[in-house]
């Protein structure tokens, strides 16, 4: 690497916020060099996009450049004027952002957004940007360009609409690309497909990119060189598969083996100093008798034939044992939340019944089911630990709210006791209790969360992605938390989850739904390491493979 | 297991900060809130305190000269009939005051009730609700609130209900918009699984977050229901004479103007003016209040 493309020499941001000011980087140094593909990989916090809003200089007003400097290709980006970083932005150095939808106008026909670009950078006339753009959206490989060209951000599904956000992030052929979290929010499949065209267009047109992500499996399938970032400082930079056989730094180390692969365990994941300190898990487990049979389940929404009518469960059936976890694996669309709404009974069903603890509670209502005594034995841990919290309740008050509710029998003192054994049971220091969700982590989010369902001793508890939203290193503790809690409270879990590596980590069975349908159904390994459906072989290559690594490279460094 | 809780809280969070400390940042943070506030308190203290502090009664003639300027004695001058003007405008806070707030808080509870179900339950609620308030917006909503007056009479309970009902559409929309978008957050099917009834996570959990919003419709419709009580008087409808009232006091003064005497009018006027100002002032500072997020 002679000259880089791009220099970031001991770059700081500062943020001035209410309780002072706050280093958000903090004398960091990276170079990428022409046709290079950088990832930055870290957990949220870390300042890895901060760092790319200060190559872009779309720092929000209350950052600033503390010091250091950023040059791209001779130009001093840290203090050049915003007339000449109008011209650097989308022809010289583009972005692709996290959630594609809110990236696109809404209300303008995707072709014209392309078009638009090209128009502003002078890579078109009016009379050919058309014509440019069609080239664009074929070049991104959407079928049947002319048509979708007319198309709404809304007529397209998510990995549709990242391909039009990368049509236009590359259509004035940029020299670097930095993509920040480009696939998260995407299916497996989806995000394979939205990272090889990435990876394949940038070849193509020889950029260098930077790719910023959390995963680093999907870094360092895809980049040539990493570097980690831990609160504004990179720890640790290196070629990917250097870096992934032989971690220098105690916290790559502990990034690397806090992510699932294929044949980690659950305990594997966590620090070593919390796995000596974690209780052993029984080895075999025998379930019990069932308690939920789910026969013939059906779900159709809209009138049937009726437009816009839509069968999204066709004739489920599927049994859980006492103290056994079934995964529920599939694509956003396959009805996998469809069905644990209707198992949670916060979804009338068309068809069907469904037993739990020998009685069939499908006829009951929906909006009735709260007041029905299997109520409290029937719980379920949300996605979004933020979005699941009331945000004007305190955590006490969010895992008292069922006890209040279904709990008649305790008076108010034994609630709040079971309150602050709750907050033990799922390690939240009981300090936190009092405050409100904004001022708790993600992970602590995610406890209150689960304490609040296990309040009532559930007897099936759904986790629907419980960890989807976590980082890494606290999708490993939290998904530590929750094996122990089954062994320890004798539940059952649904697991929903589109990741297998981290279903394989808790489920006895899994389950793979496609369009409504169970595809394949089997015990966790045999399904994992033999799969009989090309559906099943189709998500488990998608899931991103590093550089062979696996634990034993590892473990000889520890 | 216990060892699990050591690793997550890696984040520094500030510690709760009290009510007042909070109040004090929302406030340095927007000094313009800050006067806001004080204009508030000093609205307030008037109307509770008015009628002890002021230096003559307000509806006393022959306090001095009739029609006579601004001077040491009376501060404001005096009207047609020698009442005391500074006394008059100081006594009317209450009034107005009253009647907006009493209008507001009507339309507020029954407003945003209505728009609870219907954005809650949708179907036949909304479509309703939808009609009832498309019906109330489809007049010119002063000329309404004047029809309705005229044909109920002219008391200061009318004047609060037609007020009531021509702002009532706006809470109606604004708590049906808020809610719906609620109605499936993660927190409400959470609510729904801890067993609480419909009723209860509509108006236990969904409906206390639509607050922060509500707050600043609030303040500016209180802003709007003094004018149009104002205005009502003005008209000649509501507020009687020879009671204080900002608009009766303009409208009384309006004669004079063209003769000169213009303090009859300006310092009502003024008063209006400063109220409604400091109403739209204070709802974004209202607003910062009641959201706990904001409460860093």
């Amino acid at each position: 690497m002679s000259v880089p493309l791009l220099d970031i020499n001991r770059l700081s941001i500062d943020f001035v916020t209410r309780n002072g000011t706050v280093r958000a980087i903090d004398d960091i140094s990276l170079a990428v060099g022409k046709g290079e593909t950088l990832g930055i990989v870290g957990e949220s916090g870390s300042g890895k996009s901060v760092t790319s809003y200060a190559v872009m200089r779309i720092l929000d007003r209350a950052g600033r450049i503390a010091g250091g400097s950023i040059q791209y290709g001779g130009v001093s980006l840290h203090k050049a004027k915003e007339r000449d970083l109008r011209d650097i932005r989308g022809r010289e150095i583009s972005m692709i952002f996290q959630n594609p939808r809110a990236a696109l106008n809404p209300i303008r026909r995707i072709g014209q957004q392309v078009a638009d670009v090209l128009i502003q950078h002078s890579q078109a006339t009016r009379a050919n940007a058309r014509e440019k753009a069609i080239d664009m959206l074929r070049a991104v490989k959407i079928r049947d360009p002319e048509k979708r060209y007319e198309a709404y951000p809304y007529e397209l599904s998510g990995g549709m609409c990242q391909r039009v956000v990368i049509a236009i992030a590359l259509a004035c052929k940029p020299r670097l690309l930095i993509a920040d979290e480009p696939t998260t929010g995407l299916d497996v499949t989806t995000q394979k497909a939205v990272m090889d065209l990435i990876m394949e267009l940038t070849r193509e047109f020889n950029m260098s990119t930077i790719l910023i992500t959390h995963d680093l499996g999907l870094a360092a399938a895809y980049c040539d060189r990493l570097v980690v970032m831990e609160k504004g400082k990179v720890i640790e930079a290196n070629g990917a598969s250097e870096l992934f056989h032989a971690p220098h730094e105690a916290y790559t180390r502990q990034l690397l083996q806090a992510t699932p692969h294929r044949d980690s365990n659950v305990r594997d994941l966590l620090p070593d100093e919390l796995r000596k300190e974690a209780i052993s898990l029984p080895a075999q487990r025998t379930p019990g008798n069932p308690i939920l049979s789910v026969r013939h389940l059906r779900k159709q929404f809209g009138k049937p034939g009726a437009e816009g009518s839509h069968l999204a469960v066709k004739d489920l059936s599927f049994q859980i044992r006492e103290g056994e976890s079934l995964g529920l694996v599939g694509e956003s669309g396959c009805g996998k939340s469809t069905t644990s709404a209707m198992v949670m009974r916060l979804l009338d069903t068309s068809e069907g019944e469904i037993e739990f603890l020998g009685e069939d509670i499908a006829p009951v209502q929906a909006s009735k089911f709260a007041a029905h005594p299997l109520r409290g034995k029937l719980q379920m841990v949300f996605q979004d630990p933020t979005d699941s919290l009331n945000p004007r309740w305190t955590a006490a008050q969010s895992i008292a709210d069922p006890l209040n509710r279904l709990a008649r029998d305790m008076d108010s003192k034994a609630r709040e006791q079971r309150v602050v054994e709750l907050a033990g049971l799922v390690g939240l220091p009981i300090n936190l209790l009092n405050r409100f969700p904004h001022q708790l982590s993600g992970g602590q989010k995610a406890r209150v969360g689960i304490a609040r369902a296990i309040a009532l001793q559930p007897k099936l508890l759904i986790l629907d992605e419980p960890t989807a939203a976590l980082d890494v290193s606290v999708q490993a503790v939290v998904l530590n938390l929750l094996e122990d809690l089954k062994h320890r409270l004798g539940m059952s879990y649904l697991f929903i989850s589109h990741d297998l590596n981290v279903v394989r980590l808790l489920c006895d069975r899994i389950m793979v739904m496609q369009n409504g349908e169970v595809v394949e159904e089997d015990n966790a390994s045999e399904l994992l390491d033999n799969p009989k459906t090309d559906y099943t072989r189709s998500l488990l290559a998608a899931i991103p493979h590093p550089p062979e690594t696996g634990k034993s490279a590892e473990r000889a460094s520890v | 297991m216990t060892s699990l809780t050591t690793t997550v809280s890696n984040t520094e969070i500030a510690p709760r900060s009290s009510l007042w400390r909070h109040l004090r940042h929302v406030v340095s943070e927007n000094p313009v809130t800050g006067v806001a506030f004080l204009l508030f308190a000093m609205f307030v203290v008037l109307a509770v305190f008015g009628p002890y502090l002021v230096p003559f009664d307000p509806l006393q003639t022959d306090t001095g000269p009739a029609l006579q300027s601004p001077s040491a004695a009376h501060w404001f001058g005096t009207d047609h009939l020698g009442r005391d003007v500074f006394s008059r405008v100081v006594v009317a806070t209450r009034l107005d005051l009253l009647i907006s707030v009493s209008a507001v808080a009507i339309s507020f509870v029954l407003g945003s009730v209505m728009g609870c179900f219907a954005g809650y339950f949708g179907g036949w609620t909304d479509r309703i609700t939808g009609r009832l308030v498309d019906t109330i917006m489809a007049f010119p909503l002063f000329v309404l609130a004047m029809g309705i007056v005229a044909a109920a009479g002219n008391t200061v309970e009318n004047i609060v209900y037609a007020t009531a009902i021509i702002n009532l559409p706006f809470y109606a929309r604004m708590a049906r918009a808020e809610v719906s978008i609620r109605r499936n957050a993660g927190y409400v099917q959470a609510a729904r699984l801890a067993g609480n009834s419909e009723l209860r996570v509509l108006f236990g959990h969904i409906f206390p977050n639509t607050l922060p919003p509500m707050m600043v419709q609030i303040s500016l419709n209180m802003g709007w229901a003094i004018l149009n009580a104002a205005g009502l008087s003005f008209i000649g409808l509501g507020v009687q004479p020879p009671a204080p009232e900002w608009g009766i006091m303009v409208a009384e003064g309006a004669n004079f103007i063209i003769s000169g005497e213009w303090w009859l009018v300006i310092f009502p006027g003024l008063a209006l003016m400063l109220a409604v100002f400091t109403f739209n002032l204070i709802g974004d500072g209202l607003r910062d209040l009641v959201d706990p997020q904001r409460r860093t």
